[in-house]
């Protein structure tokens, strides 16, 4: 076990500073720079600007300061946020942001599971095909659309919910955790069907069954540990999507998370916010994959017994 | 007796091949059989928008502003008094194609790769597939966002990113396929009548993969067209004068409060495509049997 996490964290670091190198390379090769604003900037301002920024030195140089600072965790300045740095930026927007994705992870996992094991009890039945029909819906409907549309209904409509902020007004973090949970509640809701399918077929179901215990022991103790597998074996994909995914939903409700600093930063050019979370959310994105792998293997034992040969 | 039997042989040739057998069962699943019909009917349409569209892509009426749907306009107009339908009608071109050439992309890059990587094994495909695990962990969206930042806006760098993003799930699937097959008797025969490794592959090796390949195709357009939509509404996809359906949803999101229309019916038309390629896919692994794709 410890092997093999040792061989994913080693894994684990070329992916990061190959992020780190493509990320800052991609940026400089951008057109246009942070300073090409609506005004024109006179050029004796544009280069003292450079200079405090150290844009004027040669790229590689650039590079080895950057990865240096990196190392002792300086994401550098914003560009566009003067006297402020990335690090202050992501410190204000990643509780939110945090928040944000733990409440829609709940709904996903919460709801998702639930209609997966409902819909796993009874297959080809109508308590199958409607959490399964949902789950459908929830695949096809984005967030982007879902977004929009509760928020005309619960928010305009029917006027129970507040449409915007975050922590302002009871109740503004409803509608944003169901938005942006709601695809991985269909995606979970399948996978736990599948899983649990799968499991419920198994000898050591019918042993517990034969035993003559109740069915909703038989579920909750012997097999669920078994059908959530997938589950878990995807919270990782998951979490990458939910934070990509917070770029849409903190749009769509104005959330001050960090979703929406990068979508702001993209379209400002503020180059180093962009390096600085880029290569942050994706180290992130990394170790949470890390997380559910290692996860995944030590509630499967056979998973385990294969990495312990190896 | 005889004469019966090589009458019976000549009507069906081979009898009833895979495909077929495939398609009866794809027949008798009646969302699959829903989807193919909604997907045709919007691929037609896509095809034939210059033609059959009621008004002009830009035509603008200014007097009449935002109008609900009405006899002259069926979808309602825009704040500037665009039809509707002809802005989804236009809209679906750039979805659906994106949807169809950028998986057909990804289907390219993945399918080679998986097939080379597989056939080959050894060291190559240790080298290759270590590659697609690195990639694997790279967190896409994000990079997608920032290609797109970087590189100005424009539709073909959207196939060649989203494309390279989606071929390492078909690598993947495409050399599990290969593996397999690779042990079987007629490749074994093919090898030792001393045809080439490519034209094995070409031959007997893909061919036989196809399946799995197919249905995951089918389930990889919709996330693509997913894809496509987010950037739009981000304003990082699809830009003006061009339209697609996720910028259309953009838009009309910013002014559903008074006129929700422009919200609803973009949307509709995205989420029922997605539908259909979700149900299509789905039939269609159930009937070409084929277990793990997709999911």
């Amino acid at each position: 076990m410890w092997r093999f996490i040792l061989f994913r964290l080693l894994q684990a670091i070329p992916v990061i500073l190959a992020v780190i190198t493509v990320t800052f390379f991609l940026i400089r090769m951008a057109p246009g720079g942070p300073f090409d604003g609506e005004k024109a900037v006179i050029p004796e301002v544009r280069a003292a600007l450079e200079a405090q920024y150290q844009l004027d030195k040669p790229l590689l140089a650039q590079y080895s300061t950057y990865l240096g600072d990196l190392l002792q965790g300086d994401l550098g300045p914003s560009f566009k946020y003067p006297g402020r740095s990335v690090n202050e930026l992501i410190a204000a927007g990643l509780p939110v942001t945090a928040e944000l994705g733990l409440y829609a992870l709940l709904v996903a996992v919460v709801i998702g599971g639930l209609a997966g094991v409902i819909a796993a009890l009874k297959p080809n039945s109508a308590q199958d095909y409607l959490p399964m029909s949902a789950a459908m819906l929830g695949i096809c409907m984005p967030s982007f659309l879902l977004g929009p549309l509760l928020l005309l209904v619960f928010g305009i409509y029917l006027d129970w919910l507040p449409v915007s902020g975050w922590g302002d007004i009871p109740g503004d973090k409803l509608l944003p955790a169901i938005t942006l949970g709601s695809t991985y509640a269909a995606y979970v809701a399948r996978l736990s069907r599948a899983g649990m399918l799968e499991v419920l077929h198994q000898d050591y179901i019918r042993t517990a069954r034969a035993k003559g215990l109740p069915e909703w022991q038989v579920v909750t103790r012997h097999a669920l540990r078994g059908g959530m597998l997938p589950v878990v074996a995807f919270l990782g994909p998951a979490f990458a999507g939910l934070l990509s995914g917070s770029f849409v939903v903190e749009t769509i409700f104005q959330i001050p998370g960090l979703g929406r600093f990068y979508v702001q930063a993209a379209f400002n050019r503020d180059y180093t916010m962009i390096l600085g979370t880029t290569v942050f959310l994706s180290t992130l994105i990394v170790l949470f994959n890390l997380l559910s792998d290692i996860l995944a293997a030590w509630l499967n034992p056979r998973l385990r017994a294969q990495y312990a040969s190896r | 007796m005889q004469e019966i039997a090589t009458a019976e042989i000549a009507r069906e040739p081979g009898g009833r091949s895979l495909w077929d057998d495939a398609w009866q069962r794809l027949r008798r699943n009646r969302l699959a059989v829903f989807g193919l019909v909604v997907l045709t009917v919007f691929i037609s349409l896509a095809l034939l928008t210059p033609w059959i569209a009621p008004y002009g892509y830009a035509e603008q009426n200014l007097d009449l502003g935002a109008s609900p749907p009405s006899s002259q306009h069926w979808l309602g107009t825009d704040i500037f008094g665009r039809d509707l339908l002809t802005q989804i009608l236009y809209g679906g071109r750039i979805s659906l194609a994106v949807g169809f050439i950028a998986t057909a992309v990804a289907l390219c890059i993945g399918v080679l790769w998986g097939a080379i990587a597989g056939y080959l094994g050894g060291r190559v495909d240790a080298v290759m597939m270590r590659l697609v695990d690195i990639l694997y962990a790279l967190p896409f969206m994000i990079f997608i966002v920032l290609l797109m930042v970087v590189f100005g806006r424009n539709l073909l760098l959207l196939f060649l990113a989203i494309g390279a993003v989606e071929w390492l799930t078909m690598a993947r699937i495409m050399r599990a396929q290969v593996q397999s097959l690779r042990q079987q008797e007629f490749v074994e025969a093919a090898v030792s009548l001393g045809l080439s490794p490519f034209s094995i592959i070409r031959r007997h090796v893909i061919p036989n993969a196809l399946g799995p390949v197919i249905v995951y195709t089918t389930l990889t357009i919709p996330n693509v067209m997913l894809l496509e939509a987010f950037l739009s509404f981000l304003g990082l996809g699809v830009q003006p004068p061009q339209s697609s359906w996720g910028l259309l949803i953009s838009r009309g999101a910013e002014s559903m409060e008074e006129y929700p229309w422009l919200l609803l019916f973009p949307g509709l038309a995205l989420t029922l495509t997605l539908f259909s390629l979700n149900f299509l896919g789905d039939g269609l692994r159930d009937a070409l049997d084929v277990r793990g794709a997709g999911d």
